[in-house]
């Protein structure tokens, strides 16, 4: 993290926690890309505005968000119960349901469909549980071509670029970019960068792929127990032309997407338009149970993934991180997420949830500089529809890593962690406080100027005064006025 | 009306200014103050990086010290929400059945200052005195945590000849966040240019919070630009009268 760090981070995004680089190096190349900055901006002003607006009108707003949390807890308390009946319910409609421990589980399983398929080509409604087993590089890997068919996705698989968003993963990249994508690899001469132009550009680009692939695979906004059904929601409709035209369907969903019934859909549906793209519906909900003969799909298959999402289940704080219903509005009301955008989180799943969310995927092993990516200002419990108390989160993850680091030999040296302790023993005691507190006086005063400021400090106090300066120490404290004041009026 | 300041431990040694400040206004108002040297610190820093047994052993030593006192009155809004929020659960997990009864009984009797002024006081003309152009920067803590809502512009509304400046993104992060201010030193400055730009296009003279950790984040950048404003606690303001104006340091 030092400032010869700046240089050497690479310009492609690596959103794979074990090999990302910590949150504070990635977020350098955002820092300085004035493009990159004003997009996220832009995009993040358009959707809060949209989203403010529309929570505003809802006069049962609170009760909403305490119903939705309420439904995922039951869910989650349950979750064995609700993804048993699930699947039996599932089956029963004609639907084959698997279970995938992890990533790599999950991925032999649908290569496993894709081969018995004799598919060597797929399409691809957007689905995040998918990049986060990083399921194309390994079908890819396998003589699998997938084809992805969100707006967004595509520009991002043509372009060669990384989701820095759940909900719009492409917020990062303008129109421009888009026009230029699109030209060069759909060889389009003279294409307008008119959002109309381009979305015709994608359009016959996908009707292609919608009319000769057989086989698709999606995520699943919800799954539901009580029928044995799956929701998607999604604003272009290219989901719904993956969720009727092909004859195998393949949905990757993670255990905690299963809700209790199908009325539950009431609350959740409310929430989650406005939260995600500040809609008051979104102008797609597919959904399906099982088979149903000549209509859609003949064979379909759902798998239920943990990858960890049980060891989260068991811990009693964190436990509301799967309650998320990946709307994102709280990488969209985040300070952090709104300078640095999604790619500096080294995961799929950025801004505050993933902050959250991937240090546990990974069972703690990677992304530990996560917890710590958030000044914690609450601005993501404020709006998010299912109450997950996220800063509270944080600082239980930080104190787990601090467990971890703690033991480390290294850090016994970490200035952080020498100013931590003294801090600690300095304020065990009054006297020691008040003795910390004249030495300061004395060591700051060497780096304090005539103006009675300091304007740079060595160390990791150089940290602050890079770009802020530091008033110098008072020559008198608190404690010293009110015990001379005392002294007077005696 | 007794009160106990805890002034906490960086207004002690950064801004005794503004402990003055709160004696003197709540002197004024006729509340009796006193000050237990025993304090150090809530804990916060450490909580908030992840020390959770040092930040135990600090929370326990809080209460303890304040176990008898009639009202706690507290200048930092943050430290006031690591009290409320942070607090049980530590206890929960690391103390006993008995200093979570200590604490269940002491924290109704713990306040941010304008919750102590408005709430418990009824007090918003406190009958200060300050003719300048002023802008207020809801601390995230008071803002969301403590859900200050209107107690500060309703006391600073009363105070004679001052003019407020509403600030744009009023609920926007300085980027601060204690600790994260030097292990993301490069995000948290970002977010400070970024709400720089918003409070110095109010064109006030002076930044106030309930928070001086904000504005110490506010006041260096400020400094550091030559930006002709400056930082000052809202104590300060509420204190200051034509007799005794504020002190304003730096």
């Amino acid at each position: 993290m030092s400032a010869g760090a700046e240089h050497e981070v690479i310009d492609h995004p690596i959103l794979d926690p074990a090999l990302a680089p910590p949150f504070p190096v990635a977020a350098l190349p955002v820092l300085r890309n004035p493009q990159l900055r004003m997009n996220v901006a832009h995009a993040i002003d358009v959707i809060q505005a949209k989203r403010a607006r529309l929570v505003a009108e809802k006069q049962d707003w609170q009760e909403l968000r305490s119903a939705a949390s309420r439904i995922k807890d039951e869910a989650l308390e349950n979750l064995g119960f609700y993804l048993e009946q699930f699947e039996a319910r599932c089956t029963a409609a004609g639907g084959t349901v698997h279970w995938a421990a992890d990533a790599a589980d999950a991925r032999k399983i649908i290569l496993e469909i894709l081969r018995e398929e004799k598919a060597d080509e797929v399409i691809k409604i957007k689905t995040m549980t998918s990049a986060e087993i990083q399921l194309n590089p390994y079908l890819e890997a396998n003589g699998v071509r997938a084809y992805e068919t969100d707006l967004a996705e595509i520009i991002l698989q043509l372009g060669e670029g990384e989701p820095s968003h759940i909900v719009v993963p492409a917020l990062h990249v303008n129109r421009s970019q888009v026009r230029e994508i699109f030209a060069r690899r759909m060889g389009i001469e003279n294409l307008s960068d008119e959002p109309e132009a381009l979305t015709a550009a994608a359009r016959n680009y996908l009707r292609q792929k919608f009319l000769s692939v057989p086989t698709a695979i999606s995520g699943a906004n919800f799954l539901i127990a009580e029928t044995g059904s799956v929701a998607v929601v999604e604003s272009e409709g290219n989901g719904r032309m993956c969720l009727t035209l092909p004859r195998t369907m393949i949905t990757l969903a993670g255990i905690e997407k299963v809700l209790p019934r199908f009325a539950d859909l009431e609350v959740m549906l409310q929430l989650l338009a406005r939260s995600a793209t500040g809609e008051r519906m979104n102008p797609y909900t597919s959904l399906w149970t099982g088979v149903t003969p000549g209509d859609g799909p003949q064979k379909f298959h759902v798998i239920l993934l943990d990858n960890g999402r049980s060891s989260i289940l068991a811990r009693k704080t964190e436990r509301q991180t799967l309650r998320c219903i990946r709307c994102a509005a709280c990488m969209n009301a985040c300070p952090v997420y709104r300078q640095t955008g999604g790619h500096a989180y080294g995961s799929v799943y950025p801004g505050p949830i993933g902050a959250i969310l991937t240090p546990q995927l990974e069972q703690m092993r990677h992304a530990q500089s996560l917890p710590y990516a958030s000044s914690l200002c609450g601005a993501c419990f404020e709006v998010c529809p299912v109450k997950i108390n996220i800063p509270e989160v944080l600082l239980e993850l930080r104190a787990r890593v601090t467990d971890q680091e703690r033991k480390q030999v290294l850090r016994f040296f970490d200035p952080l962690y020498i100013g931590l302790r003294v801090a600690n023993l300095i304020f065990s005691r009054a006297r020691l406080f008040h003795l910390a507190q004249w030495a300061g006086q004395i060591g700051l005063g060497f780096f304090t100027r005539r103006d009675g400021w300091i304007h740079t400090l060595p160390g990791i106090g150089a940290k602050w005064t890079q770009t802020r300066d530091l008033r110098g120490l008072p020559k008198q404290t608190f404690h010293e006025w009110w015990a001379a004041r005392r002294k007077e009026s005696k | 009306m007794r009160i106990s300041l805890f002034i906490t431990c960086y207004n002690d040694t950064l801004f005794p200014e503004t402990g003055r400040a709160v004696v003197r206004l709540l002197e004024r108002l006729g509340v009796e103050v006193e000050f237990r040297p025993g304090q150090t610190c809530c804990g916060q820093m450490h909580a908030n990086t992840g020390f959770r047994s040092e930040a135990f052993s600090q929370a326990k030593r809080l209460v303890r010290l304040y176990a008898d006192a009639e009202a706690v009155v507290i200048p930092s809004s943050s430290c006031v929400a690591m009290i409320r929020d942070q607090y049980s659960g530590l206890f929960e997990e690391l103390g006993d059945e008995a200093l979570r009864k200590e604490f269940a009984a002491l924290v109704p009797r713990v306040y941010e200052l304008s919750e102590f002024l408005v709430d418990k006081l009824g007090a918003e003309d406190v009958g200060a005195y300050f003719p300048h152009r002023v802008t207020y920067h809801a601390s995230c803590h008071g803002l969301r945590a403590l859900q200050l809502g209107e107690r500060p512009f309703r006391l600073l509304s009363k105070v004679r000849g001052l003019d407020l400046v509403p600030l744009e993104n009023l609920d926007r992060c300085c980027g601060f966040g204690g600790t994260f201010s030097v292990k993301n030193a490069e995000v948290s400055s970002a977010m400070l240019t970024v709400k720089l730009e918003n409070v110095l296009a109010t064109g006030a003279e002076f930044c106030t919070a309930l928070d001086n950790s904000c504005l110490m984040h506010l006041g260096g950048a400020m400094h550091r630009q030559y930006a002709g404003m400056k930082t000052i606690h809202m104590a300060q303001i509420l204190a200051s009268t034509q007799e005794h104006p504020a002190e304003v340091l730096g």
